[in-house]
């Protein structure tokens, strides 16, 4: 097990090179050139061309990523080309509102959607089961800033239970954090909840007709525990893909709700670095995306030992 | 960074989740709850600030910011005139060839040093490398020295009409004077530390790029006696502390308005206006009364706008309501018809040789495109579809040119990247451009010289890189004269020359509302948001 884990983690140093290499082309490919965006409106080309002098920018292509990747080798991402701030700086500040978003997205998600797909599996063909299959359809197909919207105008300024937008930190005021992340969790989490809910019922309707859920019904255990301890954690396997996969969509997901709910989180940083161009940004915020998705795939695979004694690393 | 570092983040919260638990205040997170007694004006501002520079950039949004903190020695008011800030005074010479400016008591720099000469004169030379209107004026500047701590001594090597309107600049670059240390690092990089000498202190700890600027109230700050007007008179601050809260998402912003989270949103979207105007504590305004010129610039390197005959025809087959429907919609936000190059409302207005723009006949435009011989020509517009004000005018543009018969194709793209496509000096099938949708500040625009956009001065000119004779002998001339209605003639004799000229069509002058809560009051009515003089209960 331990061994795996760490054949897995050095595994993420090539596909963490790749990425890096993909994205470092693919920027400098792109027509936007960040030397005139900072030049202003008088420069001539020489000043242009000093400027791009100074940002390393008329190197050959190659000694740019050998510059960039040896720097990042050393913790360092380089600086933000508009702000001068470090781009470790700028990650910093946003990653606690992206992570605290993220975190509560999946809690608030997991807890929901599992109950309500088991409930749906259980009562299959009723109504109930056709209410939650509905609501799943709605929040898969909805946009996440059209939910945000009906739930700044329902939840702030109707009843006025929450603020409309902002973000305040878990480790300073916690009811302030409660109350600022509430909206946006549940407006990122709609298109999750669906996704998980659809999934858990699917896998759940397989599995009630096996045999041993049969005989444990025979066995005379109440139907709770047969949903719950016979069922269910077999069907865990592929549910707990489904929310690991799931993360991407919440990556996606992430930009837009910062954005309607105005939370600096590292989605909007991500958009406005692509916006102006900003190439040490926009490097260093998809380096990190990326790690973390590779590291929750490990984690889901690792999870599997939880719900299956087959499984073994 | 170096040991002056503005931007040292102790308290990043990388180290505060490490730190989870202990009081992150340890970590110098100058705590964000004010006290009880302070006053706080919580605003939403037109863009993220992201350049803390107001030499290095034109941003606006540096340049608001650059008011706060800074102070300058010259400052339009709202007549117009320069008046000093800083300055106690100044003396020109019998030869209008020297100007002795003397710092009045009491300027001190927010680091607790002393304002003095030589602070201003590195400052002046630095905005001198950057600003257009600087750089004119270092090209007929002998010498700028300090005299001693309190006097500086500029001496021109030739007449020249725009001394104290150039050092009393209202728009970007404004000639802000900052310590010497600051201002001695070169015009090409940014300082690293804001340090000045204006009504509010940079909080450069609690800066976050994309979320939030925090300014403190300097309390060593001595206004003037006068009252305010414009950028002149006196900085009263009549709060403790300002937060700009960067919220990208119009909707939100409303909404936050509304709910009373913020107090001042500084740029509303205008078909959101009907919604925020139905809450009965908003105010809704134009604190700007000189407003706003809409461009559409053409590229003089090719064809087909490298005839002036096209450039007419192009003229004639629009109209500024058309454009001012599109972008602003309701009527009171604009004026119906303004003719004048430099702004209706200015010191230069006129509106001579303005027929072209004034009538649309699309029978005459056809027929300059038959004389000009246009043979189908692709015409390629740059269409910044995430800017409403400059889509809406390329939107118009290209549909005003396939009335007249061109051959038009509107190229999509996003606002950086069309900052950076204008600057290609390529043909338009080689990634360059024909025809680009700006907008200007009247503040900018106000006479021949603060315009470059009626510059042409061929390839040192701005984008577009127009080239007429006529038209710098002109503005030479202007940039001479002194006396005011000798300058008037010369802006006629120019207009006409611009009417024939085309370097851009105006599109129309228009206001752009601000909308804040009923607690706020003092805003000030100006080209540029101030924030002296308001309070908030």
């Amino acid at each position: 097990m331990i061994a795996y884990i760490i054949r897995r983690l050095l595994a993420t140093i090539p596909i963490m090179a790749l990425v890096a290499v993909f994205v470092f082309m693919l920027l400098h490919l792109s027509p936007s050139d960040p030397a005139l965006i900072i030049a202003g409106d008088f420069a001539t080309p020489e000043q242009v061309d000093e400027i791009r002098r100074q940002l390393g920018l008329n190197a050959p292509l190659y000694q740019q990523f050998l510059h960039w990747a040896g720097n990042l080798l050393q913790g360092d991402m380089g600086k933000s080309i508009y702000s001068g701030l470090p781009v470790t700086t700028l990650i910093g500040q946003r990653v606690e509102p992206t992570l605290m978003l993220t975190l509560c997205t999946m809690l608030i998600a997991i807890v929901l959607a599992i109950p309500l797909g088991v409930i749906a599996a259980w009562k299959v063909g009723t109504w109930i089961d056709r209410t939650v299959m509905t609501l799943a359809v709605f929040g898969f197909s909805v946009p996440v800033f059209v939910i945000g919207y009906l739930l700044i105008l329902g939840g702030s300024r109707k009843l006025g239970w929450f603020p409309v937008q902002g973000y305040t930190s878990i480790f300073e005021d916690f009811g302030g954090f409660v109350s600022h992340i509430t909206l946006p969790a549940l407006a990122l989490g709609a298109v999750y909840m669906a996704l998980i809910a659809r999934m858990t019922r699917a896998t759940m309707l397989e599995v009630l007709n096996e045999d041993y859920v049969r005989t444990a019904y025979a066995k005379g255990l109440a139907t709770r525990k047969v949903l719950v301890k016979h069922a269910l954690k077999n069907a865990m396997v592929p549910i707990s893909t489904t929310i690991g996969l799931g993360v991407a969509l919440l990556i996606g997901g992430v930009v837009v709700t910062e954005t309607v709910f105005a939370i600096p989180g590292l989605g909007r940083l991500t958009v406005d670095a692509v916006l102006r161009t900003d190439y040490p940004v926009i490097q260093g915020v998809i380096l990190v995306f990326s790690f973390t998705y590779v590291l929750l795939n490990l984690l889901v695979d690792l999870s599997y030992v939880l719900f299956d004694p087959r499984i073994r690393y | 960074m170096t040991k002056h570092n503005g931007f040292n983040y102790l308290a990043a919260p990388m180290r505060r989740l490490a730190l989870a638990g202990t009081v992150a205040a340890a970590a110098g997170l100058g705590m964000a709850a004010p006290a009880l007694a302070e006053s706080v004006l919580k605003m939403v501002p037109h863009a993220d600030l992201r350049n803390i520079d107001p030499i290095w950039t034109t941003a606006y949004i540096t340049r608001n910011h650059g008011y706060l903190v800074f102070d300058t020695l010259f400052a339009m008011d709202e007549n117009l005139e320069v008046q000093p800030q800083m300055a106690e005074g100044y003396e020109v010479s019998e030869d209008g060839l020297t100007y002795t400016i003397t710092l009045r008591d009491g300027l001190l720099f927010h680091d607790g040093a002393p304002v003095k000469a030589e602070d201003a004169v590195a400052s002046i030379k630095r905005w001198g490398q950057r600003d257009g209107m600087g750089q004119k004026l270092m090209r007929v500047t002998e010498s700028i020295v300090a005299v001693d701590d309190k006097t500086l001594k500029l001496t021109l090597s030739e007449p020249y009409g725009l001394v104290l309107a150039s050092l009393g600049k209202i728009s970007s670059n404004v000639p802000f004077i900052m310590p010497k240390r600051l201002a001695d690092t070169d015009p090409n990089a940014q300082i690293e530390e804001i340090i000045g000498s204006g009504p509010f202190k940079f909080v450069a700890d609690e800066w976050q790029p994309g979320n939030q600027v925090i300014y403190e109230k300097f309390a060593e700050y001595v206004p003037r006696d006068e009252p305010a007007s414009y950028a002149a008179g006196g900085k009263v601050a009549n709060v403790d502390r300002i937060e700009w809260r960067y919220i990208p998402d119009a909707a939100t912003a409303s909404q936050a308005l509304m709910a009373g989270e913020v107090d001042y949103y500084e740029q509303p979207a205008v078909d959101l206006l009907p919604m925020i105007q139905s809450d009965p504590g908003i105010k809704v305004e134009t604190v700007d009364p000189l407003g706003t010129q809409g461009v559409i610039r053409f590229n003089f390197k090719y064809p087909p706008f490298d005839n002036k005959l096209v450039r007419q025809a192009a003229m004639w087959s629009v109209q500024q309501a058309d454009y001012m429907y599109a972008i602003m919609g309701d009527p009171q936000y604009f004026e119906e018809f303004c003719g004048a190059y430099f702004m209706c409302g200015g010191p230069y207005e006129t509106d001579v040789g303005s027929e072209l723009l004034r009538e649309k006949d699309i029978e005459k435009a056809k027929a300059l495109l038959a004389e000009a011989g246009y043979d189908g020509t692709p015409v390629v517009i740059l269409d910044p579809t995430d800017v409403p004000v400059a889509h809406g005018q390329a939107l118009v543009t290209a549909q005003a040119l396939r009335d007249i018969g061109m051959n038009v194709e509107l190229s999509a793209l996003d606002w950086a990247t069309m900052t950076s496509r204008r600057a290609v000096r390529e043909s338009p099938e080689n990634g360059g451009w024909n025809i680009f949708p700006t907008w200007w500040l009247a503040a900018d625009q106000l006479n021949p010289i603060t315009n470059i956009s009626v510059a042409a001065s061929g390839e040192n000119a701005w984008f577009g890189w127009p080239e007429n004779q006529k038209i710098e002998d002109l503005r030479n001339a202007f940039a001479k004269e002194t006396d005011l209605e000798k300058q008037k003639a010369i802006v006629e004799e120019l207009q006409i020359e611009l009417y024939d000229f085309v370097p851009y069509i105006p599109t129309g002058q228009y206001y752009q509302p601000t909308a804040y809560r009923d607690n706020v009051s003092g805003v000030l009515k100006a080209p540029v948001p101030f924030f002296w003089n308001i309070s908030v209960e």
